[in-house]
C-alpha cells in the first residue's frame, strides 16, 4: 500500500514538474518581442552555448568520421564495395550521428552549464532581484538562453557532419586509398537533399529545442542550494540524454519507418 | 494617507507551517520601520509579500493604497518600480562590472543617453563610497563592498520605498557602521521610506523610527525603539537582551526526552 502511495506521490511530482517546465517555457517565449533588447543577450548567449562549443563537435566530429570509415571499409571492402564507403558515411553522419552526438554532447557541455549557471544565479537571489527591479526573469534571463540552444544546436549538428564527412575522407581515401571521385560523386547521387539533409536538420532542431527546454527549467526550477544545483544539473545532462535518445527513435520511425 | 505600506491581517503558511498568523503593520511615508525577529521566523517572507514575490493566505498588503496580491502583472511590475530591495547576499549580477550593475536599472527602465546613465552612476557610487570601484567586478569586491554596491544600485532609479533584507548579517563592525550611517543618510536626504529587517539589535535601534518584533507568527511588540526598550513583554526583553531560554524556547519542540532516549533506534 505504501510503495502505491509513493508512485502516485511520485507520479504527480512529475506531472507537477512538467507543468512547471511548460510555464517556464510559456512565460519564456510567448511575448512581446522587443528585438533591440533582446536580440544583443541573445547573440552573447550564441557565442557562449554555441561558439564556445565548436571546438568539442568539430573534434568529435572529425574522429567519429574518421572510425566510421574504418569500420565500413573493413566491411565493405569483402564484397569488393568499398566505393559505397562516401554515402554509407554521409548517410549515417546525417541521418543519425550527427543530430544525435551533437545533442548528446551540447547537453553535457552546454545543457550542463546553463542550468548551473541559472541554478546559482537563483541561489545568489539575481533571480529575485530581477524580479524586483520590475525586470521578468523569464524574459531576461530564461528566454535568450533558450533560443541560442535552438539556433546554436542544428548549426553545430551540420558542422558535425561535415566535419565528420571529411573524416571519412582522409581515412577513406587518404589511407585506406578508396577513389577520391568515386567517394563524392557516389555520396553526391545517394543522398538526398529532403530525405536525408533536412530530415537531419529536423531532427537537431527537435533535439535543440527538448535538450535546451530541460537545461533552463532544470536550472529555474533547482532548490537554491549547492545540493540542488548538483542534482539539477545531473538531472540535466540525464534527462536530455535520454530524451534525445527515446525521441531518435520515435522521429526516425517516422521519417524513414514507412516501408 | 500616511502610510506607504499597510499590512492588514495577514496569514501566510509554507505547505503545512503557518508563518503569519494576523500580522498587521503600517509603514509610514519616509521614515525608517525595523522588523526584528528570531531567524527562521520568515522576516524575508514578509519583504518578498510586500514586493509580490509570493501570495498571502488571507489578509492583504497594501502599497500606497493599493492591494499588492490582487495587483494585475503589468501593475504590479510598476508597482515594483517603486520601491527596491536590498538582498542579503547583494545579488550584484556576477558577469558584470560594478558600473554596469548599477548602469542595469537605468538602462533597463529608462531612455536616458549613456553619457547621462554615467553621470547618474557615478553619483549613486559616490553617494555609497564606492566611484573608485566602478571598474571591479562583484568578485572581486568585499562583503560589505558588495552589499554597499547592490544599495547604489537600489536606489538607482530613486525609488519611494527600499526593503533592506538583514543588511548587517555577516558584516565587521566598520562595514556594520558605514552600512547604519548609509541607510540613515539616505532615507533623509533622498526621503525614502526604510523597512529594515534585522536581528541585529543594537544598530536598527540605533536609526529605526519605528520597531515592530516579530516572533511566534505574531507581532508581539511595538513602538519606537525608546518604547521597545521600557516594554515589560517576557519575549520582548528576552529579545533585546538576548537570553538562550525563555519565552522562546531553547529546544526545537521535540517529544519528552525520556521517551526519546529510551526508544534506542526508534527516533522519528
Amino acid at each position: 500500500m505504501n510503495s502505491l502511495i509513493a508512485l502516485g506521490a511520485s507520479t504527480l511530482d512529475r506531472i507537477a514538474a512538467l507543468g512547471r517546465a511548460a510555464a517556464v517555457l510559456y512565460g519564456a517565449i510567448i511575448a512581446k518581442p522587443t528585438p533591440i533588447k533582446s536580440i544583443p543577450l541573445t547573440l552573447k548567449q550564441i557565442h557562449v552555448v554555441g561558439v564556445q562549443s565548436l571546438l568539442i563537435i568539430v573534434v568529435s566530429g572529425l574522429f567519429i568520421g574518421m572510425v566510421m570509415a574504418l569500420q565500413a571499409y573493413t566491411v565493405l571492402v569483402s564484397y569488393g564495395a568499398e566505393d559505397s564507403l562516401g554515402p554509407m558515411v554521409a548517410l549515417s553522419l546525417l541521418r543519425e550521428l550527427g543530430p544525435v552526438v551533437t545533442a548528446l554532447l551540447f547537453a553535457g557541455r552546454a545543457g550542463s552549464a546553463l542550468t548551473a549557471e541559472i541554478g546559482l544565479m537563483k541561489a545568489t537571489e539575481q533571480l529575485s532581484s530581477l524580479e524586483m527591479m520590475a525586470i521578468d526573469p523569464l524574459r531576461r534571463v530564461i528566454a535568450p538562453r533558450f533560443w541560442a540552444g535552438v539556433i546554436s544546436m542544428p548549426l553545430l549538428a551540420t558542422i558535425f557532419s561535415t566535419v565528420g564527412i571529411m573524416g571519412g575522407h582522409i581515412v577513406g581515401v587518404d589511407w585506406l586509398g578508396v577513389d577520391s571521385g568515386s567517394y563524392w560523386s557516389i555520396m553526391q547521387a545517394t543522398v538526398d537533399f529532403d530525405q536525408d539533409i533536412v530530415n537531419g536538420i529536423i531532427k537537431s532542431v527537435v533535439f535543440a529545442i527538448v535538450v535546451t527546454w530541460i537545461a533552463v527549467f532544470r536550472g529555474y526550477d533547482a532548490t537554491p542550494t549547492s545540493e540542488g544545483i548538483s542534482h539539477a544539473t545531473t538531472k540535466t545532462v540525464v534527462h536530455s540524454s535520454l530524451a534525445v535518445l527515446g525521441l531518435d527513435f520515435v522521429l526516425t520511425a517516422l521519417m524513414f519507418g514507412t516501408y | 494617507m500616511n502610510d506607504l505600506v499597510t499590512i492588514n491581517n495577514l496569514y501566510f503558511s509554507r505547505g503545512d507551517r503557518p508563518i503569519y498568523e494576523g500580522v498587521s503593520l503600517q509603514i509610514p511615508k519616509g521614515k525608517t520601520v525595523a522588523i526584528m525577529g528570531p531567524s527562521g521566523i520568515g522576516k524575508t517572507t514578509l519583504l518578498r509579500l510586500i514586493g509580490g514575490q509570493i501570495k498571502p493566505d488571507s489578509g492583504d498588503i497594501l502599497f500606497k493604497g493599493e492591494s499588492i496580491p490582487s495587483m494585475s502583472r503589468q501593475k504590479l511590475y510598476k508597482a515594483r518600480r517603486q520601491m527596491s530591495m536590498l538582498f542579503q547576499s547583494g545579488a550584484l549580477f556576477t558577469d558584470m562590472s560594478v558600473f554596469d550593475n548599477i548602469a542595469f536599472p537605468l538602462r533597463e527602465h529608462t531612455n536616458l543617453s549613456e553619457s547621462l546613465i554615467r553621470l547618474m552612476v557615478l553619483m549613486k557610487l559616490q553617494s555609497v563610497g564606492l566611484r573608485g570601484a566602478a571598474t571591479l567586478m562583484p568578485n572581486e569586491l568585499s562583503g560589505g563592498m558588495a552589499r554597499r554596491a547592490a544599495l547604489a544600485r537600489a536606489i538607482a532609479l530613486d525609488p519611494e520605498l527600499i526593503l533592506y533584507d538583514e543588511p548587517f548579517a555577516g558584516q565587521d563592525p566598520i562595514s556594520m557602521g558605514v552600512l547604519v550611517k548609509l541607510i540613515k543618510e539616505l532615507n533623509d536626504a533622498l526621503n525614502l521610506t526604510s523597512l529594515v529587517v534585522t536581528h541585529d539589535v543594537t544598530e536598527v535601534m540605533s536609526i529605526a523610527d519605528y520597531v515592530y518584533i516579530l516572533a511566534d507568527k505574531h507581532i508581539i511588540g511595538s513602538g519606537t525603539p525608546a518604547e521597545i526598550r521600557q516594554s515589560d513583554s517576557t519575549l520582548v526583553q528576552q529579545f533585546l537582551q538576548g537570553n538562550a531560554d525563555g519565552p522562546v524556547p531553547f529546544h526545537y519542540p521535540a517529544n519528552d526526552i525520556e521517551q526519546d532516549l529510551l526508544l534506542t533506534g526508534a527516533v522519528r
